[in-house]
């Protein structure tokens, strides 16, 4: 009987461990598939995603992932608002959470997009007058992220998309955005994230900028 | 047994039974009671909370129970942790405090407009200062479309608020820049000497201006130079009036960068194809050199110095109104080297130091000559200037801070007309300290003083200056400034009068402003006494008086128009003085009461072209006519002043670099401008004091390789 209750015992607290770590993977599992679907992106549902983020981060604070989800929901925000004046401290917020992530998790290709996303967003406060100062350093972040991991598809697509959306007397060029963005959509075929909640985001983004220069 | 059992499996299990939930509900506000949305409240250590909707609700439901942490955060505000007890349904009202960021932290305004870079909401950026039509890359005459300032374009300098070009100062990263300007002939206002492009930030004081700084009477340029380039860049420009190229290297580890540039242009070529009103006999011809080095000494130290030289020589010849039938020649050479060494590091326990080094030298030669009829005269000023300043800053609190300072400078004044010659040496001393109090983030007083020494006049001043500053909310602010000034008199009084004192003015403003995102507003008042003013009639004193009082406005729009930016400024100014030759207080010849600005700039994205538009206009400023009797001193007015100024630029790519090409015209429309008249000493003849170049053409292309700042060019026309 005792050693019946021995097991119990340890099952029990055996099952509550599992049951730990099978909540962060729903929790992010979820999440992350809200992330997949293109209906989240406004400001207000970014938000929802980007909190919840932020709560499970505060919980697993040796989690990278929740972190990098965060501040990528806040740089999302960013470009999705219509107010210039939230960029800002949504570009502070973003960047202080992939901060913590980059703590986390060193050299990582995927913090480095986040990061060139995040001095991107910067640049739309004030395009004259960033641009100059924010470009650079956004554009930077892109190659760090292609040294570290040259298959990564979303690099790719930052660069398409930086060739696409910059006017062509400043260096942008549609074609060449062509180029990048189908190397974008070989390289995402032959992307296969570590897990379901890792980085996987961008396909769409890629397939949607090339359908939008078809027509 | 079996009830021990059950009793240890319900008590193993507990947490499945919890399960069944508690719900927690209730709303957010801020501190004013509107509800706050967004906010992520949750129990901390379990992924149980919720985002608040509009009305600042939220409900979610949590398993844990007991004594608990709940987090409320949100962008914008200080996070909130309450620790409250869970054991069953539970109500929350809260309330979260506005976080303190740079928007809501007032700063000091009054008096003066900064251009920065960094995130906070100033008036204007730096690319604007240099955004204006018919600025033709002159910080200053950017300026001139900024309330406060003249639009007297007949003699160099910047003149604000009733002062002359002399009272304003120029300082570069802390240190005074002498000689600011290209040497002027009669009529023919000097250029600025330096790009627009090395500066970060520009702060134009239009008065009650910090401590730190002195010997300007009415105003203050300071100018902030460059931190490390983004990356290594290469240039190169030619246009109908010059060529221009320059380098700009970052080192590998980004910690170093040194750059070097040059400049040549030659207006003759111009000249000859349109005809000034002077014929030009020599040039105009400017040599232009520059070069820069920085370098990054710690996470928190930089080192920087950046020096030019320049040499310009040219030659008019007009009628003589002095002597009717014959011509006057006038000739000048001048050369000019600036150098800046500054040093900045953090002490520790919240110490700064910033520290620099200036020299430099200038040297004119005038030749003034009425051809066969009057021997010639020759003019020669050198001046060298040697200067070192030191200023430690404390941070006292969150944003309170301290501020102490010296500075020394010695100055050598040599001057010679013919073979009469003046020198002098002045050693001037000056320590500073000053605090900037917060009351609350709000609030800010700043309470300082400067006193400085000058052995040239054997005088000690003390100079206090106050200001206050209150925010309203993130957007508006009032201010208020006090503040007394001196300067020495000019080096040409200065030269053959030795016992006079310092000239004094006393800064009273009040301004409200409100900027936000798309639209500046800003209305300020001020006063200002002059004391000790030098005269020169019937002998050289400091018995000269006056003020200057009026009223400032500003708007700027960018959003009503798409792709326009357009700013208007208007200035009312009543001054009178008694100064030089001046027999009682009248309005100066050099001042207009009403002048205004507008600024417009628009970009056409389908053609890649900016469009710029500039519009000034001054109210017909005050002559002296020696025909009339001294009770009617100044009482004649010229015509009002109004000139239209259009550039155009068009961004392409030639090969690899980056290129604008660019067509700008100086008053469109040739509208006739008269600033003035000059009499001859019989009083019979007199000639209009008119532009030189009363519309000027540019055309131009610049490339450049690596940064893209094409940007930068195209503001600057």
């Amino acid at each position: 009987m005792k050693q019946f209750l021995f097991l119990l015992l340890t099952a029990s607290v055996a099952m509550s461990a599992r049951a730990q770590s099978s909540q962060y993977q729903d929790a992010m599992t979820k999440q992350v598939a809200l992330l997949d679907d293109g209906a989240s992106y406004n400001p207000q549902t970014l938000q929802d995603i980007s909190n919840v983020f932020e709560r499970i981060a505060a919980t697993e604070k040796t989690e990278w992932l929740p972190y990098y989800y965060a501040a990528f929901a806040q740089v999302m925000t960013a470009f999705v608002q219509e107010d210039k004046s939230k960029i800002d401290p949504l570009a502070d917020r973003a960047e202080a959470n992939i901060n913590k992530a980059d703590s986390l998790k060193k050299n990582s290709d995927e913090i480095a997009c986040i990061k060139s996303l995040v001095a991107s967003a910067r640049i739309m406060v004030d395009p004259p007058s960033r641009g100059a100062q924010y470009g650079p350093e956004s554009g930077m972040m892109i190659q760090k992220a292609k040294q570290l991991n040259p298959e990564n598809p979303r690099v790719y697509l930052l660069e398409g998309q930086a060739l696409y959306f910059t006017p062509e007397a400043y260096g942008g060029d549609k074609a060449k955005a062509r180029e990048t963005l189908q190397v974008a959509l070989q390289k995402f075929a032959a992307f296969k994230p570590a897990s379901n909640i890792e980085p996987h985001w961008g396909e769409a983004q890629a397939k949607q900028l090339l359908n939008g220069e078809a027509k | 047994m079996w009830k021990h059992c059950l009793n240890l499996i319900i008590c193993t299990c507990i947490p499945a039974f919890l399960l069944a939930q508690q719900k927690l509900t209730g709303k957010i506000t801020d501190a004013k009671k509107h509800p706050l949305p967004g906010v992520n409240i949750y129990i901390k250590g379990t992924y149980d909370g919720a985002t608040t909707a509009a009305d600042g609700s939220f409900s979610f439901t949590t398993t844990a129970t007991g004594a608990q942490v709940i987090s409320a955060s949100l962008i914008g505000y200080k996070t909130l942790e309450q620790p409250t007890t869970i054991s069953g349904p539970l109500q929350l009202n809260l309330t979260l405090k506005e976080a303190i960021n740079e928007l809501k932290v007032v700063t000091i305004s009054a008096g003066s407009f900064e251009a920065s870079n960094d995130r906070k909401n100033t008036v204007l950026k730096p690319l604007d200062i240099v955004t204006t039509a018919g600025a033709t890359a002159d910080i200053v005459n950017a300026l001139k479309t900024l309330p406060g300032a003249q639009q007297t374009n007949d003699r160099e300098g910047l003149f604000v608020r009733g002062g002359t070009g002399y009272e304003t100062q120029i300082f570069i990263d802390g240190l005074l820049v002498r000689n600011p300007f290209y040497t002027s002939l009669p009529d023919l206002p000097g250029r600025g000497r330096f790009s627009p492009f090395l500066f970060k930030g520009t702060t134009f004081s239009s008065g009650g201006y910090s401590a730190q700084y002195g010997q300007g009477l009415s105003s203050a340029l300071i100018l902030e130079s460059e931190d490390l380039p983004a990356r290594s860049s290469y240039s190169l420009g030619a246009s109908l009036i010059g060529v221009n190229g320059g380098l700009d290297e970052l080192s590998k580890d980004k910690k170093t960068s040194y750059g070097i540039e040059a400049d040549y242009t030659n207006l003759a070529p111009y000249f000859n194809i349109a005809r000034p009103r002077q014929e030009p006999t020599m040039g105009p011809e400017i040599l232009g050199t520059s070069a820069n080095f920085r370098h990054k000494t710690s996470s928190t130290g930089m080192i920087k110095f950046y020096g030019y030289g320049n040499w310009s020589r040219m030659g008019f010849r007009k009628n003589s109104t002095e002597y009717p039938g014959y011509q006057e020649q006038s000739d000048v050479r001048n050369q000019n080297i600036y150098t800046n060494l500054t040093y900045r590091e953090s002490l520790g326990s919240g110490w700064r130091l910033q520290t620099g080094f200036s020299f430099s030298t200038n040297d004119d030669k005038i030749k003034i000559d009425t051809i066969r009829k009057t021997a010639p005269a020759n003019i020669r000023n050198r001046s060298e200037l040697s200067q070192l300043r030191l200023m430690l800053t404390k941070s006292l609190g969150a944003f309170s801070m301290l501020r102490l300072g010296g500075e020394y400078q010695y100055a050598a004044e040599r001057g010679a007309f013919n073979n009469y010659q003046a020198n002098y040496v002045d050693n001037y001393t000056a320590a500073f300290a000053e605090s900037d109090i917060y009351f609350t983030p709000q609030f800010v007083g700043r309470v300082g003083g400067r006193m400085e020494y000058s052995s040239v006049l054997s005088k000690v001043n003390w100079a206090p200056r106050a200001s206050l500053a209150y925010k309203l909310n993130d957007y508006s602010q009032f201010s208020l400034a006090y503040g007394d000034y001196y300067q020495k008199p000019e080096p040409q009084y200065l030269r053959y009068q030795r016992d006079l004192d310092y000239m004094k003015a006393t800064h009273y403003i009040a301004s409200f402003q409100r900027v936000s995102m798309d639209y500046t507003f800003r209305v300020e008042a001020f006063y200002k006494k002059y004391k000790d003013l030098v005269k020169t009639v019937p002998d050289t004193s400091n018995m000269g008086t006056g003020y200057a009082k009026g009223i400032e406005l500003f708007w700027r729009d960018r959003k009503t128009f798409k792709n326009v930016d357009y700013w208007i400024s208007y200035s009312f100014l009543d001054t009178k003085r008694n100064y030089l030759f001046y027999p009682f207080e009248v309005q100066p010849d050099f001042a207009a009461k009403h002048t205004a600005s507008l600024v417009v700039k628009k970009y056409i994205p389908k053609i890649t072209t900016n469009i710029g538009l500039t519009y000034s206009y001054a109210s017909g400023r005050p002559y002296y006519n020696p025909n009339l009797p001294e009770s009617k001193f100044m009482s004649e007015r010229t015509i009002d002043f109004n000139t239209l100024g259009l550039s155009a630029s068009y961004l392409t790519t030639v090969g690899k670099a980056f290129t604008v090409f660019v067509l700008s015209v100086t008053n469109v429309f040739d509208i006739k401008q008269v600033y003035g008249y000059r009499y001859s000493t019989d009083k019979l003849r007199r000639e209009e004091i008119v532009p030189n170049a009363p519309r000027f053409l540019f055309i131009g292309m610049f490339m450049n390789f690596g940064i893209d700042n094409r940007q930068d060019v195209i503001n600057n026309l």
